[in-house]
């Protein structure tokens, strides 16, 4: 170290100007740093806004939907019409026209009205499934036969939304779907207090339907829980089966590199193709039947069973090593020591990821498309063997449709589906929370 | 007899299995290898696997044997059909078997017909569950004989447990394999219908093949182009919005907020993710595209209701999440000695992040952005519903374009015959699908990887 | 030893001469000092509340007065108060959690970056209190510089990892300069002739010991007028540490230098002033010489002795 060296650099607060210039480059930095700091608070600020009004205008949109618009219609239900011989047989009660009883109800109702193409504009205030309800309940209770009864009959749907307020009642008559003639008419409907809207029950219990204010999610919700059924069935399973093999007895070598690598890509792979799989191999190769919830399970369970197994392996290895050995060191086997000592501690792992998984099959619609399982679907299905519709395939069918009464229906299915999630997700939460704090 | 009894009888025989075997070993009265129930194991492993195999077996070859049986009674001339409308006609009989519509009225050779097929059916039944029985029985009873105080039952039965679990192993291969075939063998037939150049180069999309032959423009043109183009606009869109949003969410939530904010915003951040893909799609057709139109109208611009713009707007949106928590996994194994070495030198926290954590976090984060790329390039739900159909070749993001997920979809949704060029195009452009977003998948995995292993 | 010439003499009974009535007064403190639990070394416990030995500097850089420091409801530093002289190398010792690592984080404030840390108390650098409102934590720590326990040079080449502290703070008004303070820092550290011709190669391909002078050279870049290191030789080899310790010697003709050491040999070898901390509190701090020949406190002793630790 003989070399003249140079001499250190100045310290900053070396002189007053050195300091005050260091002052002045410090307030400039400072400010950068206030607003790079902004830009971050903004950025999760961005987040969370859309979060809010993504909700509001679901909420919005969505609880006018657990409403449905009723007119109150005295029926008579005569014996002649509905019964004529007196058997009370249940096919004839079945097969008699209840629609028409509706209308000579309205007819009663409005008896100035007698031109063909008023009555018409006349009986479309009510909705044409209405009949179905009226059936159910005499066939329920025979004894109304022969008797004049109130029936609250549910409104079409336009009539529905001009209800709602969503249908401008002072805008020009071309531009809404119910005329001036049957504005009038419902107006009369209200001041009669016939008008009341009623909690949508059927929105629950029934299958979908063409006619919005008919349509309900059940066919849909069923589905969607055969299909998660199936999917829970093999992919847990299979999933955990996998990760026990990978994480204790699979030697190091290229192969389970290659199990490995390819599990996490399996992981990404759009959803879409998996859908593309199910119809080559379970549609086309080994012909099962389009629709039905079991093939959505089983696409939905090749998709799952990554996430299942990425999960189950973070699970296993979260275990200390201490308990294996303490497993072996006492003279258990391998295996005994994974089942009995590892995996009881691994389970709740498994789970939470296992439930976030399907969860994530829960909202996949993508790979359904594929499948045909997009068909109209009204009927409840009772196996996995029977078609049927899903939950957000339902929402993807119903918002393509026109109606505006499907829009509120959209939402409120949305809503029901969001809220399956989040319990599903709370549960996953509540699990992994327990799990740290005995862990 | 329905043709699940097999299955009963063998599980009945597997339960009945494990008790004996389980009763054998205490039968000796000395000491031997294993506890009582592994040799009860052994037994029913013995019994439920030959059998099984068996019961596979006959599932594979039933149809095809009760199919030539059954095609066997009809009429001589019907056999000399050409094979399709064979294949028609034996559709017909099990139809009728199954007691679903039939074309037209059955005639009698098909009424006859189907009522072999009823007999053999039922032959069969009964033939597989007698077969499992007495293969059942065999190997649980030579397994029975085996168990001696020296049979290691607990080794075997470990051996095949874990034969098990190495086979549930490899589910997951077939599954990436099986996509591969499956989408390769329907792309080929594809490529064997439009040459691979014009559908990778062509600049023109219009799959409608005409119903009649003498109609406009009945050849289809399956240039695949503007579909690229269309995906990478929407794909790019989103990215420029959850790239910046998303990482500079994570900054904030990891260097800056303290833990209370954190403990709400990050949830809450997460929830975005957790929402499904067609609620977006949902959200995206109803809502922001027509507040773009508006928005743009109110400026004099043109907007599509289906604008490029909406849509990769929104599926940025659902992505924020994902971008957000792979950049806080990063930025979070980024050694705290780097950000101590800096602040000790008096940066600011913000020179820290910008100049030491986000080039020291480089690999990860550009690994993550790959990621997200191959996510919103294979995202289906939200371009289904707020894209366009028509293949536009354009880079203005307020028209409307169409992305190679929604031709899959509009290709393959209603019934399609299996060979026609327009739904051999969807595995045509699924096989694209794949093999682009595997490998970007491939490399981002590998550089995330390599970045983990850089600071572990 | 350093003249009293201020309120130094706040530590009773003083040097050597401990009373009996306080060793027995002493006793009350056991309950405080909790994990020092064996019974053994329970008698030894002293009047621990205040330092032996005279804690101020003759020209001091820094002053400390009765710093305390939290980590939410753990009482980590109790009332400590010391001074950094200049152009001496003065080194912290005591058994691990003794709170040593705490402190230098103090003369810093890098404990900022712990949420739940509070300091309490003025630690004064140039007649200003470093914690108080108007004090500026970047220029505290262009002033006072860090070398940290690992090696932490940044993923940059070794040029860019001397030349960002100069780049932040604007110290090289063009490249010839940043050329020259980046040369000279490394010359400094003793790093010039082995990267000379690697500048442009990342830091982080060097060794262990030239990854730390590296990150010496680092500190120097911005001209600070302490350096803080903690326990900077913990992770090396013994040549490394030899390298190392020569260095430190080196630098305090320029600057001042407190080293939190884990080892008491090195203590020894490298530092002017030793000051012995245990259980947050300071309990002896003298010439180096004079704390290892005869130590005042018999804390001190057991431990320069090896009777713990």
């Amino acid at each position: 170290m003989n070399r003249q060296r140079p001499g250190p650099p100045e310290p900053v607060a070396s002189s007053p100007a050195a300091r005050a210039e260091f002052g002045r480059r410090l307030a400039r930095r400072n400010r950068q740093e206030s607003r790079f700091r902004l830009a971050g608070l903004c950025a999760v600020l961005a987040g969370l806004a859309f979060l809010a009004f993504f909700f509001l205008t679901l909420i919005g949109n969505a609880y006018t939907a657990f409403a449905q618009t009723h007119i109150l219609l005295d029926v008579e239900l005569s014996a002649a019409a509905i019964d004529p011989e007196g058997t009370r047989n249940r096919q004839t009660l079945g097969r008699a026209d209840y629609q028409g009883l509706i209308r000579n109800a309205l007819r009663q109702q409005f008896p100035a009205v007698t031109r063909r193409g008023d009555l018409r504009q006349l009986f479309a205030l009510v909705s044409p499934g209405a009949g179905f309800d009226l059936r159910k309940q005499v066939l329920a209770n025979p004894g109304l036969i022969g008797q004049k009864q109130r029936f609250w009959l549910a409104a079409d749907d336009d009539v529905d939304m001009l209800i709602k307020g969503h249908m401008n009642r002072s805008a020009p008559e071309s531009q809404r779907r119910i005329n001036d003639r049957q504005l009038a008419w419902i107006e009369q409907l209200e001041a009669a207090g016939r008008i009341e809207r009623q909690f949508n029950h059927r929105f629950f219990i029934s299958g979908d339907s063409r006619d919005p204010e008919m349509s309900g999610i059940r066919s849909a919700v069923a589905g969607s829980f055969y299909m998660l059924l199936v999917t829970l069935a093999l992919s847990f399973p299979l999933g955990v089966a996998t990760a026990i093999y990978l994480e204790e007895f699979a030697p190091k070598n290229r192969w389970t590199d290659l199990v490995e690598v390819n599990i996490n890509n399996l992981a990404a792979v759009p959803s879409i193709v998996f859908g593309l799989l199910g119809l080559a191999l379970f549609i086309n190769l080994f012909g099962l039947p389009r629709s039905v919830p079991l093939v959505g399970g089983l696409v939905l369970t090749l998709m799952t069973l990554p996430v299942v197994i990425i999960a189950a392996r973070a699970a296993l290895t979260s275990v200390p090593p201490s308990i294996r050995e303490a497993a072996l060191g006492v003279g258990a086997s391998k295996m005994q020591a994974i089942f009995h000592h590892v995996m009881p501690l691994a389970l709740p792992g498994m789970l939470t990821g296992t439930i976030i998984g399907m969860a994530r099959a829960l909202g996949e619609s993508a790979p359904l498309l594929m499948i045909g399982m997009v068909a109209f679907i009204v009927d409840v299905p009772e196996s996995p063997l029977d078609p049927s519709a899903a939950l957000p395939v339902q929402i993807y069918l119903w918002a393509d449709s026109p109606e505006r009464a499907f829009v509120e229906r959209t939402s409120a299915a949305i809503l029901v589906l969001l809220a399956f999630l989040l319990v599903m997700n709370a549960g996953a939460i509540l699990l992994r929370k327990r799990y740290e704090k005995h862990g | 007899m329905p043709p699940y009894t097999a299955l009963i009888i063998l599980l009945a025989l597997t339960v009945l299995g494990y008790w004996l075997g389980r009763r054998r070993p205490a039968a000796f009265g000395r000491k031997y290898h294993s506890l009582p129930g592994y040799y009860g194991s052994y037994v029913a492993i013995w019994c439920v696997f030959p059998a099984l195999a068996l019961y596979c077996l006959w599932q594979l070859v039933e149809p095809g044997f009760i199919r030539s049986q059954v095609l066997a009674t009809l009429p001589a001339e019907l056999l000399e059909l050409p094979e399709a409308e064979l294949g028609l006609i034996y559709n017909d009989i099990r139809n009728l078997v199954e007691g679903n519509i039939v074309s037209g009225a059955p005639g009698e050779e098909i009424i006859a017909a189907a009522s072999r097929y009823t007999a053999l059916q039922r032959m069969s039944n009964l033939g597989i569950a007698l077969a499992v029985l007495v293969a059942g029985l065999a190997s649980s009873g030579w397994a029975l004989r085996r168990v001696k105080p020296t049979l290691r039952a607990r080794n075997k039965v470990e051996r095949t447990l874990r034969m098990l679990l190495m086979a549930a192993s490899t589910v997951a291969i077939f599954t990436t394999i099986g996509i591969f075939l499956s989408v390769l063998f329907e792309a080929i037939q594809f490529f064997q219908l439009v040459s691979p150049l014009e559908f990778l180069f062509g600049l023109s999309w219009s799959p409608q093949t005409a119903i009649r032959p003498d109609q406009v423009g009945s050849s289809g043109a399956f240039g695949a182009v503007p579909l690229f183009t269309g995906t990478l606009l929407i794909s790019g869109l989103a990215l420029l919005v959850a790239v910046p949003v998303g990482l500079l969410s994570a900054i904030y939530l990891s260097e800056y907020a303290n833990a209370r904010i954190r403990a709400i915003a990050k949830p809450m951040l997460e929830v975005l993710a957790g929402i499904p893909t067609v609620v977006y799609g949902y959200f995206a057709a109803l809502t922001v595209g027509p507040l773009l139109r508006q928005f743009g109208e109110a400026f004099g611009l043109g907007v599509s209701s289906e604008s490029a713009l909406g849509a990769g707007l929104v599926m940025g949106i659902m992505i924020i999440p994902f971008v957000s928590s792979l950049s806080d996994d990063v930025i979070n194994a980024v050694p705290q000695d780097l950000r101590d070495g800096s602040l000790a030198l008096g940066a600011t926290q913000s020179e820290t992040i910008r100049q030491v954590l986000i080039p020291a976090a480089l690999p990860g984060i550009v690994g993550g952005i790959l990621l997200a790329a191959s996510r919103a390039i294979g995202e289906t739900m939200i371009v289904v519903m707020a894209a366009g159909l028509a293949a536009n070749l354009t880079a203005n993001p307020l028209e409307a374009v169409t992305t190679v997920t929604v031709q899959m979809v509009t290709l393959l949704i209603g019934d399609q015959e299996f060979d026609s060029a327009k739904t051999l195009a969807a595995f045509a452009l699924g096989l694209l699908l794949f093999v682009t977003t595997l490998a970007l998948n491939v490399v981002a995995l590998r550089v995330v990887r390599r970045y983990r292993e850089q600071y572990e | 030893m350093k003249s009293m010439d201020n309120g130094g003499l706040v530590f009773d009974g003083g040097g050597l001469n401990v009373t009996e009535g306080a060793k027995r007064a002493a006793g009350a403190l056991i309950g405080n000092l909790r994990a020092y639990e064996s019974s053994r070394l329970s008698n030894v416990i002293e009047e621990a509340h205040h330092t032996a030995g005279d804690y101020t500097a003759v020209n001091a850089i820094m002053r400390a007065r009765n710093v305390d420091v939290f980590y939410g409801d753990n009482h980590a530093i109790k009332s400590v108060n010391l001074d950094v002289g200049a152009n001496e190398v003065i080194s912290l010792i005591g058994p691990s959690g003794c709170g040593k690592s705490t402190f230098i984080r103090c003369l810093n404030r890098m404990n900022d970056t712990i949420e739940s840390a509070r300091v309490e108390g003025e630690i004064v650098l140039d007649g200003e209190n470093i914690y108080s409102r108007e004090a500026d934590v970047v220029l505290l720590r262009a002033r006072v510089g860090m070398v940290f326990q690992k090696p932490n040079p940044f993923p940059k080449s070794v040029y860019d990892n001397v030349a960002y502290g100069p780049r932040i703070h604007g110290l090289a008004p063009d490249r010839q300069a940043l050329d020259q303070i980046v040369q000279s820092s490394l010359e400094r550290a003793g790093l010039w002739a082995e990267v000379k011709d690697r500048l442009h190669y990342p830091g982080t391909g060097l060794s262990g010991g030239q990854q730390q002078r590296l990150c010496i050279a680092r500190a120097i870049a911005v001209g600070p007028e302490v350096i803080l290191m903690d326990e900077p030789c913990s992770a090396l080899d013994p040549i490394a540490t030899a390298h190392i310790e020569d260095l430190i010697d080196e630098l305090k003709k320029n600057f001042a230098i407190v080293i939190v050491t884990h080892s008491m040999q090195q203590a020894r070898r490298v530092s002017q002033r030793t000051a012995y901390f245990h259980l947050g509190r300071l309990i002896e701090v003298g010439a180096t010489s004079q704390v290892f020949s005869e130590p005042r406190r018999k804390l001190t002793e057991d431990y320069i002795t090896g009777r713990f630790g």
